[in-house]
């Protein structure tokens, strides 16, 4: 039978440390009640120590110990999968909305498909499929969506008509359903006993598991790992990853250096009832009913129904110990509302006998994606926490990840959406963590449209001219805790119209930025992007230019006032991070990068920059306002505030000055605007933001100028063909695949990161190439709007999918760019993709299930490109970041 | 011809405010938890006014209700004006030289007070520099006489009351250039207003009263019934102590003539109150001020009346009469409220309603399945259920307007009469006031738990 985790539970006494785990998993359940044996003692140092047996702890036992790692203890301070593992509800589902994180649940799946009979221990995996069900056209459309990135990902997927889904479980009322998607492989499996035969085979691969231990901290001396403290002694370890669920915020604080993770728990609720008078088949598929807010799946005979309400119950905001977690209340009152969702769904249920209604809590991100890798602090730290509620889904998937990055320095896929250097300090406020929980939670159930945003924990980080541009009619979003303007709403428009703008459609800004867009191409645009990451690197010598030199790939060799544009690449040749880099003076240099790359990048520079006192790296970010001013008037506005002539014979493109502007002294004017268009970044040291922020607006006012926001930049450098770090670009992309090599000095007179495999690619060709498209056949008035992660065909078949995509304008086309591969047809293997193999297909995007025919180019209109300029110089402000 | 219950329902809540203390890192460190706070006018305009504050350089929160009479211009005024008398009688002489220093060299001022007002509760724009510069003088001169001493809240409360009503009547003799402020200031000090104000800082509370309005303290017993405690004393004919006082302050030739009718001089119901200059003032110092001020002053008849009898003012004093309690666990809440709460309903009655409505909200019986049988329509039927008694029992979401409702609406059972409650709620603004006065009512929740840890 599937899922008979509660009572198996009772039934095995996981007593025993080591010795007996050999018996275990021969299949031989002890039902001995005899007095514990005597622990093992711990060993005086290990390889690797994992904090935290539950799925994530004994996953990542799991992988390491095939990848060939032997000296592994893994610690749990009850019981073996007592944790959240225990109540998770079991169900392994691919209908992921990320990329990232659908790979994962699909490498889950398959792992727990053959676990019971690689261990012998029954993990109750059952394939029954899952139904998610449509109220709404909007929810159709994300959930076809889904269905288009898991088709071409292998995995079965279709959209079902109600009158199918009645077929597939007769209990269902679809009155009121509009559509569905049937995932025909999802399953169910007794999480709790998947995690025992990860730790069976992780056991018998050598790793050492030890209950009823504690990790009361990690010792951490000159920013790496040495050890670990536990209540029955101390273990020596090079590696230790904090897999400890709900605690594990705790335990990154427990030390004198805080490693911090982001995750905070809310009570979860789900049903359990009697089985029916017929029982229910155990192969009856998963519901889940996202407008209703709950989840049904087959259980002994009966249900297990749970959901995420709209007004979650945080716990453990301050902290407590893991025996609380047994005493949680039902809350009947509170499950009220999905109780009735649930007899609304499934109305034969109402004579069905309750079992118990099982409160668990469950930890959330802020972002609602899960949290892994290696602390920014702490070298040798790894974590694996904050499932949102999916553990048992990503369980598998997620340790493997996790256990690559250990062994081999990274994972095998992309996994910054995951990545803790993604937060920083401010996202561990505990205030800010139950806030955002709470507005979390039912977010697992909403409907998520194009350029959402989180409402809760914002107003964190501003612009000194946050007030002032507030006031213009500013609408803001939120990236790193920073404010950032989406567009300005002009006055007299219809505001409570724009707050509602959340649609798969076109969106009601779309004349606002519009216009704006106008503005930036005729006239002169300001947008303030004080939000981006700003490094100063000096050294007393030539340490600063000789340590960059090896760590970007473009030549910063450069005269002192130059601004270069140059990928921060890693050893497989991929993007790091993409930055800008001024040379102020022969020793210093200004680094400009995206605004999430505050933590990652400081760890990537800290981590490799030698160690020496004369070479010094400071995080300006929060010195300097940030003014874009963008547009072909820009140069007079700037030109009458500085009294300094500033033409192209005067100030060409890509350098940098520092001068004053207004009264104000000390302004570093770089002529980057980021988009492709002419004009100026101003940085200011924030005391000055409002000065010069008015200078420039009554000085612009006879040139026509106006605020722009994001939006408009973001159109901007999409038309422009401009890859974004974070979005197109990210550690597996080589500047070779997204037409950078002018961006890369092979021959720079010394080794620099990722050399070696550039040389190769420029050699051999490359197996994907980053490429912008047209949509030809799309209403811009009637179709879906594209977003990201749409699939890509050439003729008619998938070669690989968007990365982002952005109305222009002046095109009067939707653009997007993504990448394309060259699988072989037969094989499936890679191939190296050329020009001609780009040139000569037949394109077509995919949004949500509709087909759009799609004009590929691999370089911009030059025509887009208001000035005439030379052609390495046109490209080499061909960078871009939001 | 009846009110809808939605209509009723706005009437009530047209007034309603609520604050919450904020919580700090998920925990909530203040005794108070939060206050609700509404108003029912019978006069039109209402005469009552209400205040609620957080004091910013001292810690303690400050809530009052000001009952007007003769016009609401010294009820408005007081309502403004006390809390920062108070909050600057409050603070150390470091804090007084730096505030003073500040608005000396046109420096931004530190905050004193943080308001909790609703949307009605306007503050006058045109009196505030007038205002400002009286406050100014009182904290000049607490510079001047820096006692050195740890500022005792009890003493500060009286030096706050007696200085307000000192000021509002000296800024009345003294007159202002500006015609509109000139009457204004006028109209305060010939309006009265009674003032009862709450002042907690932990477990410390003090409560400092001037008239008939009261402050009552909700306390749960062991079995979990609800009493009432009085936190002050009505200062009219029916407090003994009262009548003593001012029967000792005055010659004895006069003892018959004082209290008449249960009103001071026959005239006046509450025996302390802000502003009536005409019982404070002498009366040659009320004819010159009224013979010099604004015509509309002049034409008014009330103000150039002289109370009969009046040989030895002042007959009145703003003076409060202070009482400081240490909170208790069981202390649950507090309630201030003008004298139309009090006339219509019993202080017992009061604790009840409020202490069951608040726990209801609070502590409702779990459902628990257990080892029953229990179905998911039965149990769906029961929430249902359940959901439903809650909102209509609590369709209020205030303390403060559950109990107006219960004031005006409660028939000879105690219970809300929608009948009762309509008619009472759509008499013509004329005869409102004939059935009904003006209530103001603030409910102050304490949290047990901080009580508790002290």
């Amino acid at each position: 039978a599937a899922g008979m985790f509660l009572r198996l539970l009772s039934d095995i006494q996981w007593r025993a440390a080591h010795p007996r785990w050999r018996r275990m998993s021969s299949s031989q359940r002890s039902t001995s009640t005899s007095a514990e044996p005597h622990p093992l003692s711990l060993p005086a140092q290990a390889q690797v120590v994992i904090c935290g047996g539950g799925i994530m702890g004994t996953s990542v036992a799991y992988h390491l110990s095939k990848m060939g790692f032997k000296d592994i203890v893994l610690l749990e301070q009850g019981r073996l999968a007592a944790g959240t593992t225990r109540f998770c509800a079991g169900i392994v589902s691919t209908a992921r909305p990320v990329s990232i994180e659908l790979k994962m649940a699909n490498y889950s799946n398959k792992l727990y498909e053959q676990l019971e009979q690689e261990t012998g221990v029954q993990t109750g995996y059952m394939k029954t499929g899952s139904i998610s069900l449509a109220q709404t056209q909007d929810r159709l459309i994300s959930l076809k969506r889904i269905a288009s990135s898991l088709n071409v990902m292998g995995i079965p997927c279709e959209i079902i008509s109600p009158k199918k889904v009645l077929q597939l479980h007769p209990l269902i009322n679809i009155h009121d359903l509009v559509g569905a998607m049937y995932v025909p492989e999802d399953a169910l499996v007794s999480s709790a006993n998947v995690s025992l035969a990860l730790a069976t085979a992780a056991s018998r691969n050598g790793v050492q598991i030890h209950e009823r231990t504690s990790v009361s901290h990690v010792t951490i001396q000159k920013g790496r790992v040495t050890g670990v403290e536990t209540d029955r002694g101390r273990i020596q370890c090079e590696y230790f990853v904090n897999c400890a669920g709900q605690w594990a915020y705790e335990l990154g604080h427990s030390g004198e250096e805080p490693v911090h993770i982001p995750v905070h728990a809310c009570e979860h609720f789900y049903l359990l009832t009697h089985p029916l008078q017929e029982p229910l088949s155990s192969s009856l598929p998963t519901i889940v009913d996202p407008d209703g807010r709950i989840y049904i799946r087959n259980w002994q005979g009966g249900i297990l129904s749970g959901g995420f309400e709209k007004n979650p119950k945080p716990l453990f905001t301050e902290g407590r110990n893991q025996l609380e977690i047994q005493n949680l209340q039902e809350d009947w009152d509170h499950f009220g509302p999905l109780l009735s969702a649930l007899l609304r769904r499934m109305p034969g249920l109402e004579a069905l006998q309750i079992m118990q209604l099982v409160n668990c809590p469950e930890s959330f991100t802020p972002d609602m994606r899960c949290i892994m890798g290696e602390s920014p602090t702490a070298r040798g730290y790894f974590v694996l926490a904050g499932m949102n509620s999916a553990g048992i889904s990503y369980g598998g998937g997620a340790g493997k990840y996790l256990a690559e990055w250990i062994v081999n320095g990274y994972p095998s896929e992309n996994v910054w959406p995951l990545d803790l250097k993604r937060f920083g300090t401010l996202q561990s406020s505990r205030t800010f963590l139950r806030h955002r929980v709470m507005e979390v939670m039912p977010l697992m159930c909403d409907l998520k449209v194009p350029r959402w945003d989180f409402q809760t924990g914002r107003q964190l980080r501003t612009s000194p001219l946050y007030d002032r541009l507030d006031a213009q009619g500013a609408r803001w979003m939120e990236k790193h805790g920073f404010e950032r303007v989406k567009y300005f709403v002009p006055p007299g428009s219809d505001l409570l119209d724009l707050d509602h703008s959340k649609t798969f459609y076109k969106p009601d800004w779309f004349d606002i930025v519009g216009s704006e867009v106008k503005c930036c191409k005729e006239a002169v645009c300001v947008i303030d992007m004080s939000s981006f990451t700003k490094f100063e690197i000096s050294s007393t010598g030539d340490e600063a230019l000789e340590s960059l030199q090896y760590l970007f790939s473009n030549d910063l060799d450069v005269p002192v006032g130059h601004v270069v544009h140059t990928g921060m690449l890693n050893e497989k040749g991929g993007y790091e991070n993409d930055c800008s880099i001024a040379r102020l003076s022969k020793r210093s240099f200004f680094m400009i990068s995206p605004t999430d790359q505050q933590v990652h990048c400081w760890a990537w520079l800290k981590n490799r920059l030698p160690d020496d006192s004369n070479l010094v790296l400071e995080d300006v970010t929060w010195k300097y306002t940030a003014l874009n001013l963008i547009g072909p008037r820009a140069v007079d506005v700037l030109s009458e505030l500085s009294y300094a002539p500033m033409t192209a014979e005067h100030f060409p493109s890509l350098f940098c000055k520092e001068m004053s502007v207004g009264y104000a002294n000390g302004i570093r004017v770089m002529s980057i605007t980021h988009t492709g268009e002419p004009g100026f970044v101003l940085y200011i040291p924030i005391e000055y933001a409002l000065h010069v922020y008015n200078e420039v607006m009554n000085m612009g006012q006879k040139y026509g100028i106006r605020n722009a926001g994001y939006y408009a930049l973001r159109s901007l450098r999409i038309e422009k063909f401009f890859a974004f770090w974070g979005q197109d670009l990210d550690a597996f992309t080589t500047p070779m695949e997204c037409g950078r090599e002018f961006q890369v000095k092979l021959d720079k007179g010394m080794d620099f990161l990722g050399q070696e495999v550039l040389l190769e690619q420029k050699q051999n060709g490359v197996y994907k190439r980053f490429t912008m498209f047209i949509l030809e056949d799309h209403d811009t008035d009637m179709d879906l709007w594209p977003w990201w992660g749409e699939p890509i065909f050439r003729n008619g078949r998938y070669v690989g999918k968007t990365t982002s995509s952005a109305y222009s304008y002046t095109l009067e086309r939707h653009v997007c760019l993504g990448f394309v591969h060259h699988f072989d047809e037969n094989t499936g293997e890679e191939l190296v993709v050329t020009t001609d193999f780009i040139n000569q297909g037949e394109y077509e995007i995919d949004i949500a299930g509709q087909r759009f025919q799609a004009k590929a180019k691999l370089y911009p209109f030059s025509s887009l490109f208001t000035q005439r300029r030379r052609k390495d110089e046109v490209e080499l402000s061909g960078y871009q970041r939001e | 011809f009846y009110l809808t219950p939605s209509q009723v329902n706005s009437i009530l809540k047209a007034n309603e405010y609520s604050f919450k203390v904020p919580e700090f890192d998920g925990k909530n460190v203040s005794s108070v938890l939060g206050f609700d706070s509404n108003q029912l006018p019978a006069n039109a305009p209402i005469e009552d006014r209400r205040s609620a504050a957080t004091c910013l350089q001292t810690r303690g929160m400050l809530l009052g209700v000001f009952d007007g009479h003769a016009g609401c211009a010294c009820a408005q005024a007081v309502s403004e004006r006390l809390f920062y008398y108070i909050a600057v009688s409050l603070l150390p002489h470091e804090t007084l030289l730096e505030i003073e220093n500040a608005v000396e060299n046109g420096r931004a001022l530190l905050p004193i007070l943080q308001w909790h007002k609703h949307p009605n509760d306007y503050f006058s724009k045109e009196a505030s520099k007038l205002y400002f510069n009286s406050l100014r003088t009182y904290w000049q001169e607490l510079i001047d006489l820096n006692s050195g001493e740890t500022t005792d809240v009890r003493e500060a409360l009286i030096n706050a009351f007696k200085r307000l009503d000192n000021d509002i009547s000296l800024e009345a003799q003294v007159g202002d250039a500006n015609s509109f402020l000139n009457y204004l200031v006028l109209q305060v000090a010939f309006s009265g207003s009674t003032a009862c104000v709450a002042h907690v800082d932990g477990v410390d509370l003090h409560i400092a009263n001037t008239g008939d309005s009261r402050a009552m303290l909700g306390v749960q017993e062991e079995d979990g019934s609800w009493s009432a405690v009085n936190l002050s004393y009505d200062h009219n004919a029916q407090n003994e102590h009262e009548v003593e006082r001012v029967k000792m302050e005055h010659p004895k030739s006069e003892e018959k003539s004082l209290v008449k009718q249960d009103r001071l001089l026959g005239l006046l119901m509450p025996f302390r109150a802000f502003g009536d200059v005409k019982f404070k003032w002498s009366i040659e110092l009320q004819k010159r001020v009224v013979e010099s001020g604004p015509d509309q002053l002049n034409d008014n008849e009330y103000t150039k009346f002289i109370p009969p009898n009046y040989h030895t003012p002042p007959y009145l004093t703003a003076e409060p009469e202070v009482i400081h309690h240490k909170l208790r666990p069981q202390d649950k809440f507090l309630v201030l409220a003008t004298d139309g709460l009090w006339e219509t309903m019993h202080r017992q009655d009061v604790a009840r309603i409020v202490g069951e409505y608040l726990t209801g909200v609070h502590h409702q019986q779990p459902i628990a399945v257990g080892g029953y049988k229990v179905t998911l329509g039965q149990m769906h039927g029961l929430l249902t259920e359940r959901r439903a008694r809650i909102s209509s029992v609590f369709e209020d979401q205030n303390a403060a307007t559950h109990l107006i409702r219960h004031a005006v609406g409660n028939n000879e059972f105690g219970t809300v009469d929608h009948e009762r409650l309509s008619k009472m709620l759509s008499l013509p603004e004329e005869l409102a006031r004939m059935y009904r006065d003006d209530i103001t009512i603030i409910v102050v929740q304490f949290n047990s738990h901080v009580i508790g840890a002290y």
